[in-house]
């Protein structure tokens, strides 16, 4: 194991340690969306995703 | 006389929205810019890996503690490029690996970045609907994320280094129509931590759009 890989494991630690309160809070106070909200969201993601396999069959 | 009055103070928010918007995008866009050039410099240079994570660990600790002090004030706007210059500068030794194993692979992720940043940034400015209920998924995923990559450095599984650049694709984008939506709707009124956030998303998007089209791409 060579000390980059320790750097780099610290450094997603430290991520992790430092967004937890906030993932926390953002769990309590976000608003619970509907099933349209949520459509208005998965729509989007399918052209995302959609876009990304295209952008692999291109290279 | 009451009626004018709400119909003033509308306008003034509307105003006042356009104007955060149009301070972010331009923020936004000057800051990439800078990165992109720090980037060049990262690739020029040739860094080695270590050199790239202190680089990017310096760009972070910024992000989490000078900008949020120097967010209201003029001195975030020099903090704001300090960190994308670093957080471009890291990403030299990546780009070098990608561009010595096919350069078509990183002029299709930033060509693929920018049309994805685009087009739900502009989905989100023109329904103009309200994506505050994707702050509790876009943190969970993101500490799913971490957490996953985290495990990962010691396991090396190919197959979960692709998953977790998918998922960072899919929470990036996720956040970014959280980010734009919290603009319009008033969530954000600070256009330095609002650009600071798009950014991010967009780093985070190249990054993993970079690694999967280097993996399914053909040439790796």
């Amino acid at each position: 194991m060579d000390w980059l890989k320790i750097g780099s494991a610290l450094f997603l630690l430290a991520m992790i340690i430092f967004l937890f309160p906030r993932a926390k809070h953002a769990i309590e106070n976000s608003p619970k969306g509907s099933m349209q909200d949520w459509m208005g969201y998965i729509l989007p993601m399918a052209a995302v995703i959609l876009f990304v396999i295209l952008l692999i069959a291109l290279v | 006389m009451q009626l004018n009055t709400a119909v003033t103070r509308s306008q003034e928010a509307i105003l006042a929205t356009n104007k955060v918007i149009k301070n972010t995008y331009i923020l936004l866009s000057m800051s990439l810019l800078f990165s992109a050039f720090a980037a060049f410099l990262g690739v020029i240079s040739g860094i080695g890996h270590g050199v790239a994570l202190v680089a990017s660990i310096a760009g972070i600790a910024m992000l989490w503690f000078v900008l949020p002090r120097t967010a209201n004030s003029a001195a975030g706007i020099p903090v704001l490029f300090g960190i994308t210059g670093l957080l471009g500068f890291g990403l030299g030794p990546v780009l070098n690996y990608y561009l010595a194993v096919n350069p078509s692979i990183v002029m299709t992720a930033l060509g693929g970045t920018g049309a994805i940043f685009l087009g739900l940034s502009g989905y989100a400015l023109t329904t103009r609907k309200d994506f505050s209920f994707l702050g509790g998924f876009v943190m969970v995923g993101m500490l799913v994320v971490l957490g996953a990559a985290l495990l990962n450095i010691f396991l090396g599984i190919p197959a979960l280094f692709l998953a977790v650049n998918a998922a960072v694709v899919m929470i990036m984008s996720a956040f970014i129509l959280w980010e734009t939506s919290s603009l319009i709707h008033n969530g954000e009124t600070n256009y330095i931590m609002a650009a600071a956030g798009l950014f991010l998303s967009i780093l985070n998007m190249f990054q993993a759009l970079l690694h999967l089209l280097g993996a399914f791409g053909g040439n790796d």
